[in-house]
């Protein structure tokens, strides 16, 4: 299973989103890994009453094991009246090449 | 927990508690070394209101620990009144609905008033 299957499959399983959108942005940043950023959007009721904190430890929590392999995580975490008002997630920035 | 992780951790709340505004980054705000450091850094300028920074890359000790600070994997991480705040996504979101300058101002002005 690729890792972009990895990551979906356990927020899939963890979060029970109504909104769950993982995109590989690999190739916005420098180094030849294909799977090394990501941005995931999440749209849950699951964060209803949770601090933007909160919420993020939890993702983290899920992917604990999944993390040491990949380089960056852009995260959006929404509930689902949030994301009614929003609508969209920002932007990722570029990589500079740092690690 | 071994001896250096401890005094590691012992350091980094030092640096929490002492400071109003503390972001960990990679790089320096003039010199960021990666897109989400940039972003973090920036959106923090932004608000013309102080704040200290601490280069992970120039400290690796801290680079390795920090994560388990406040079981929070990634970097940058924004810490106001001791309170850790996110990363750079949580950052910009706090910037963009003008609650940024704000906590900082308040943070800053806190620690005028007890100096």
């Amino acid at each position: 299973m690729s890792l972009t299957q990895q990551i979906e499959n356990t927020v899939q399983n963890t979060f029970d989103p109504e909104v769950l959108t993982l995109e590989n942005e690999s190739d916005q940043h420098a180094g030849p890994a294909p799977e090394s950023h990501f941005k995931l959007t999440l749209v849950s009721a699951e964060f209803n009453g949770q601090s933007r904190v909160k919420r993020h430890q939890a993702v983290y929590k899920a992917l604990a094991s999944l993390m040491p392999q990949f380089h960056a995580l852009a995260l959006h975490t929404y509930t689902p009246e949030e994301w009614t008002q929003r609508g969209q997630a920002p932007d990722s920035p570029p990589c500079q090449g740092g690690h | 927990m071994s001896d250096q992780e401890q005094e590691i951790l012992a350091r980094i709340d030092e640096q929490v508690k002492n400071n109003p505004v503390v972001l960990y980054m990679k790089g320096t705000p003039q010199m960021p070394t990666c897109g989400f450091s940039s972003r973090t850094a920036e959106a923090l300028v932004n608000t013309g209101e102080k704040f200290a920074f601490v280069n992970i890359l120039a400290d690796p000790l801290i680079m390795e620990h920090l994560p388990k600070y406040q079981e929070w994997p990634t970097f940058p991480q924004l810490y106001i009144d001791g309170e850790l705040q996110g990363g750079c996504d949580i950052t910009l979101e706090m910037a963009e609905s003008g609650e940024l300058k704000k906590m900082m101002a308040e943070a800053n002005a806190k620690q005028q008033e007890t100096a």
